[in-house]
């Protein structure tokens, strides 16, 4: 168990020293909410569904909890050609033990991040329903976190080097959160888009942000919480399954 | 003698290049050990299997009477290592290093901070404790890394070219503390280095590795005198060649400039 907690308090404490890393990822959600959110808030307006920066905000703090996540999880590239990951290898702890740990802090440092993204959007102009579902919400915020920090793992354990993380971004990441229904409503959408944003374990992350914040949602939070957890666990477990294989 | 590192028939394959080719040996609990060869001969591939970082392609490592393989946990609490290339965790200060070194080998609180003031003085560092290592030269980085693995008294200690860069201030310090550790508690020390004389000096036994084998080994007198020369570092060259070898750069050095990059 200390173990596992001095792994994780590793990531805390990493994340806490960045501060340009803090700050240079919330410029991106910023821009976001202020763009799209005041540029095409009198549109969606006209179409009758209200504001959009409420609408947009729990969206946005979807896409900076999985770009956070995400980004901690392949953090184990650095580590693997720093050196570091060899003094974790060599310790005597097991292989899931370390991947649990590392999970654990780079999911908490993810949800951190989504709930300064949460403050920042009151100061735009988002304004919340009610605030009765924030412990929910922040459990949804951990959820979500945790399975993104798994897939990082997962896709870090198959790599060698930073070189295909650009490839990372472009194909994963980018599809990941322009499919997820962070900038849309579901409803309505065609066909192909609505088959697609439903393959998107990130739908569900956002749709239940949105069910805890705007009282909005489209699959209904049991249907979130059930898909989320059963992804969560699918991508932990080969997230560990390829960690273990990792030689150096 | 107890043999506590045995090694049989060791390979180890990359795609077609066999990196460490058919090796045996064994060392001794309570021995000073050098492994000794030129760059690429294979040294560090040994030693990553036999500290189960790497799987070997054929043959069998025993340290201390437990398979690397089949019992990773067992043969890790046996060991310490220095590796070659740096292994700290550069935004942790130095004292969080130790800490978490420490906590990962389950070394009890109280003991745990006993060590660590008392390696980190040994080393110079207390004073230094509270900085990130990031903000280390590199001879500091050195030092902290072999405080570090001695931390929490391995009965073997691997220690991977530890003195490279290293003032000969440190060098002998560094040596004279392993000596002590070596006679008090009789931990086992598995060395690699360039530096011959630093080998002649410490060493009880030698093994020299060349393009993956195991070209000879004894005492330093006896390899002297197999070769009919004075010097150990003659001795060397005579059984390893003239021939400077080249290694390849690695994808970690065009990381390190990406990563110079990267943070602002």
């Amino acid at each position: 168990m200390k173990k596992i907690y001095i792994l994780w308090l590793r990531q805390i404490k990493r994340y806490l020293r960045s501060k340009s890393r803090i700050v240079g990822s919330l410029a991106q959600p910023l821009l976001f909410l202020l763009a799209l959110g005041y540029g095409l808030g009198g549109v969606f307006q006209q179409a009758g569904q209200g504001s959009y920066i409420n609408f947009l905000t729990p969206g946005i703090i979807g896409m900076s909890i999985i770009f956070t996540a995400i980004f901690t999880g392949i953090e184990i590239i650095w580590d693997r050609q720093f050196g570091f990951l060899k003094e974790m290898m060599v310790a005597p702890m097991s292989r899931l033990n370390i991947m649990i740990g590392r999970t654990l802090g780079g999911a908490t440092v993810a949800t951190i991040q989504g709930l300064i993204v949460l403050a920042i959007s009151l100061l735009v102009g988002f304004r919340p329903d009610h605030w009765s579902g924030l412990p929910l919400l922040v459990l949804f915020m951990f959820l979500v976190a945790l399975l993104f920090t798994a897939l990082g793992t997962m896709i870090a354990s198959l790599l060698n080097d930073m070189q295909g993380f650009q490839l990372i971004m472009n194909f994963l990441v980018m599809p990941l959160f322009f499919l997820s229904g962070a900038l849309f409503p579901l409803d309505n959408l065609p066909r192909a888009l609505a088959i697609v944003t439903r393959l998107d374990p990130l739908s569900y992350g956002i749709d239940a942000f949105r069910i805890l914040l705007i009282s909005a949602g489209h699959y209904g939070l049991g249907a979130d919480l059930l898909v989320l957890s059963t992804v969560t666990v699918g991508f932990l477990w080969l997230g560990s399954y390829f960690f273990k294989k990792i030689q150096i | 003698m107890n043999q506590i590192i045995e090694v049989k028939n060791l390979t180890k394959k990359f795609d077609d290049f066999v990196a460490v080719n058919d090796v045996s040996f064994s060392v001794n609990e309570g021995e000073i050990f050098a492994f000794l060869g030129p760059n690429g001969a294979g040294k560090s591939t040994t030693i990553k299997m036999l500290t189960t970082l790497l799987h070997p392609t054929r043959g069998t490592v025993t340290l201390d009477g437990h398979d690397p393989v089949r019992q990773p946990d067992l043969v890790r609490r046996t060991f310490g290592i220095v590796f070659q290339d740096p292994s700290l965790d550069d935004e942790l200060t130095a004292w969080e290093n130790m800490e978490f070194h420490g906590v990962l080998y389950d070394v009890p609180d109280k003991l745990r901070w006993e060590r660590i003031l008392q390696l980190l003085k040994f080393v110079d560092l207390w004073d230094r404790r509270k900085s990130l290592v990031k903000e280390f030269s590199g001879g500091m980085k050195r030092r902290l890394e072999i405080a570090r693995g001695l931390l929490h008294h391995p009965k073997i200690i691997f220690l991977d070219e530890p003195t490279l860069g290293l003032d000969p201030q440190t060098r002998n310090h560094m040596w004279a503390y392993l000596k002590e550790l070596n006679k008090n508690e009789g931990t086992t020390v598995f060395f690699t280095t360039h530096y011959m004389e630093e080998a002649d000096r410490i060493a009880q036994r030698i093994a020299i590795i060349d393009h993956g084998k195991i070209i000879a080994s004894g005492t330093s007198a006896e390899l002297k005198q197999q070769t009919a020369t004075s010097s150990l570092e003659e001795a060397f060259l005579a059984l390893t060649g003239e021939t400077i070898r080249e290694e390849a750069a690695t994808s970690t050095d065009h990381l390190r400039t990406m990563r110079r990059v990267w943070r602002r």
